[in-house]
């Protein structure tokens, strides 16, 4: 078998009493698009903040590309390809959507001890995040500051910045959070056309994004990770439709 | 007439140092050499406010112990100078290097820590070299040491109070023309976004601490410089360089002129220390004058009176 790309093996994650990751073993291969799902308060975005470097875990072992990343700082994580989106917008608000995309750009180009160039004229940082708006379909917002974005656009400007950073791994934290239903199936079309190209960890209540999307689904409740399989099996799945399903139908 | 938006910030900066340059003229056909002193100084505090701009305003930083630089800068100049060191470029070179070392420490400790706690632990360090200063009996203690003489450079006389003032004045500018590149830059832009949304910046792989760190040696440094012209300029050193309300005037003096503006600083120098040499002839409880301009002021202009001369860009 191929090397998974993402490896979360036994990782533990206690808030006082409450153990917000149980044990979470969970792989993603690469181009994979793995969907976790689970009630409100099942560990989700602690998962999330564990593998992007936000939260340390108590015990177990995160392995990313064949690097033990347990413990290492987020920044490092980022560049190593790994980069992710905030459930709550979390933006650059006083920058345009194009200066936020730029930032990205001049962060994956390595260190930023760059102290005489202007940064907002340089064509190499331009370009490219003008690439990564149209790509998001922010191409024509560009000049506006991101506390002037619709809601919609904030979010498609999360990926936006995700995807500037050349990931192997996105990390999405409910991505169509907030969103209406033009909204969101605009959301569901660029996740869409990112698959094959890039791994995805995708945490989403919606679950036809979620079917739609994935191609592998694990179940998280209360910390552990219950099912975990291809979507018909884990939507067939008895105790899943018991603790999850069932509930939201 | 409209002046475009982005003609009045260039106007202006070119008035202002324009009006700088002309002090020298007014003080020598008016006989009033007091104006040159009183704007040499100005310009070297306007100096060290730029210098925290580039902490304050553009890495969110609020360091309330910059006098600690004004007192490292002078100090160097002034040990120098009682040792028998008469090179000025070795006085200044060793200021600055000083400055520099010094602002390394306190920021690496200092940035360990955010908020209200940075505030404390940069008030600490600076209030730790205040006593510092006045425990040095060798080098007058609380009576402060006097300088001999303020020596040259090459073919500039710094005694004479005109080569002083245009040396400042030049070092002014071109401390201003750095500072507007390095925000500029890709690691101003680093600093910058670090400031507004340090989660986001942390996700982008940009590790907030190096570039903060950074940026307050950067400022450190400069405001070692500043220590050292005023040290030169009074030709005396004390430890009330590093008083901590010195350093609160710094604040007031960025905060009065526009916080992340570079030029405003400078203003915030001229106006705060202009209106206050002119209310202290009016009374003793000048304070009493200029704490309600102040509270106007930051409650009335954003961006302090550089967002109110030179159009407020971000409307």
């Amino acid at each position: 078998m191929v090397e998974p790309l993402l490896t979360v093996a036994g990782v533990i994650k206690r808030f006082g009493g409450i153990a917000a990751s149980d044990g979470v073993d969970l792989a993603i291969a690469a181009g994979e698009c793995h969907a976790v799902i689970g009630p409100n308060g099942a560990g989700k975005t602690t998962l999330i903040a564990e593998i992007s470097g936000e939260l340390l875990p108590d015990a177990g072992r995160i392995v990313f590309d064949g690097a033990d990343i347990t413990h290492g700082p987020a920044p490092r994580r980022a560049r190593a390809g790994l980069a992710r989106s905030f459930q709550v917008t979390c933006l650059i608000p006083s920058f345009t959507a194009l200066e936020n995309a730029m930032l990205a750009i001049q962060a994956r180009q390595g260190h930023s001890f760059r102290f005489w160039r202007a940064a907002r004229a340089d064509p190499s940082l331009k370009e490219p995040a003008m690439e990564v708006l149209a790509r998001v379909g922010l191409g024509g917002r560009a000049k506006v500051p991101v506390g002037a974005l619709a809601h919609g656009e904030q979010r498609a400007l999360e990926i936006g910045l995700a995807l500037a950073l050349e990931p192997r791994l996105l990390l999405l934290d409910e991505p169509m959070a907030g969103m209406g239903p033009v909204d969101a199936a605009r959301m569901i079309e660029l996740l869409d056309g990112l698959k094959g190209s890039v791994a995805m960890l995708l945490v989403e209540h919606d679950m036809d994004a979620v079917f739609r999307l994935a191609d592998r689904i694990s179940v998280l409740v209360y910390g552990k990770v219950i099912a975990s399989g291809r979507p018909e099996e884990v939507r067939a799945d008895a105790e899943v439709k018991r603790a999850y399903l069932g509930e939201a139908a | 007439m409209r002046v475009s938006a982005i003609d009045r910030p260039r106007i202006a900066v070119f008035a202002l140092f324009g009006l700088l340059a002309l002090v020298p003229v007014y003080s020598g056909l008016f006989d009033q050499p007091f104006y040159l002193t009183l704007f040499a100084r100005v310009m070297i505090f306007a100096l060290a406010a730029v210098s925290l701009d580039l902490v304050l305003g553009f890495g969110g930083m609020v360091s309330f112990g910059h006098a600690a630089y004004l007192g490292v800068g002078a100090y160097a100049v002034g040990i120098l100078a009682y040792h028998g060191v008469d090179s000025v470029p070795i006085r200044w070179g060793v200021a600055i290097l000083a400055s520099a070392a010094v602002a390394l420490f306190i920021g690496a400790v200092s940035l360990r820590t955010s908020g209200m706690y940075f505030i404390m632990i940069t008030l600490a360090f600076a209030q730790m070299l205040f006593y510092l200063a006045v425990s040095l009996k060798a080098y007058g203690g609380d009576d402060g040491l006097p300088i001999a003489r303020r020596g040259t450079i090459g073919p500039i006389d710094l005694n004479n109070g005109t080569q002083l003032y245009y040396l400042i004045l030049i070092l002014l500018a071109a401390t201003l023309t750095l500072a507007h590149r390095v925000v500029g830059s890709r690691f101003g832009r680093a600093l910058e976004g670090a400031k507004w949304n340090e989660r986001r910046a942390i996700a982008l792989g940009i590790a907030p601490y190096r570039y903060r760190l950074v940026a307050f040696v950067i400022s450190g440094t400069v405001c070692g410089l500043a220590g050292a012209l005023l040290a030169t300029l009074t030709s005396f050193v004390s430890p009330s360089y590093m008083a901590w309300t010195r350093s609160g005037e710094v604040i007031v003096m960025v905060v009065l002129g526009g916080m992340a503006t570079l030029t405003g600083p400078i203003i915030g120098a001229v106006v705060l220390l202009v209106l206050e040499e002119i209310l202290a002839t009016l009374t003793i409880h000048w304070m009493l004058i200029l704490g309600p301009i102040l509270i106007l002021v930051v409650l009335f202009a954003r961006r302090g009176l550089w967002g109110w001369i030179a159009g407020d860009r971000h409307g």
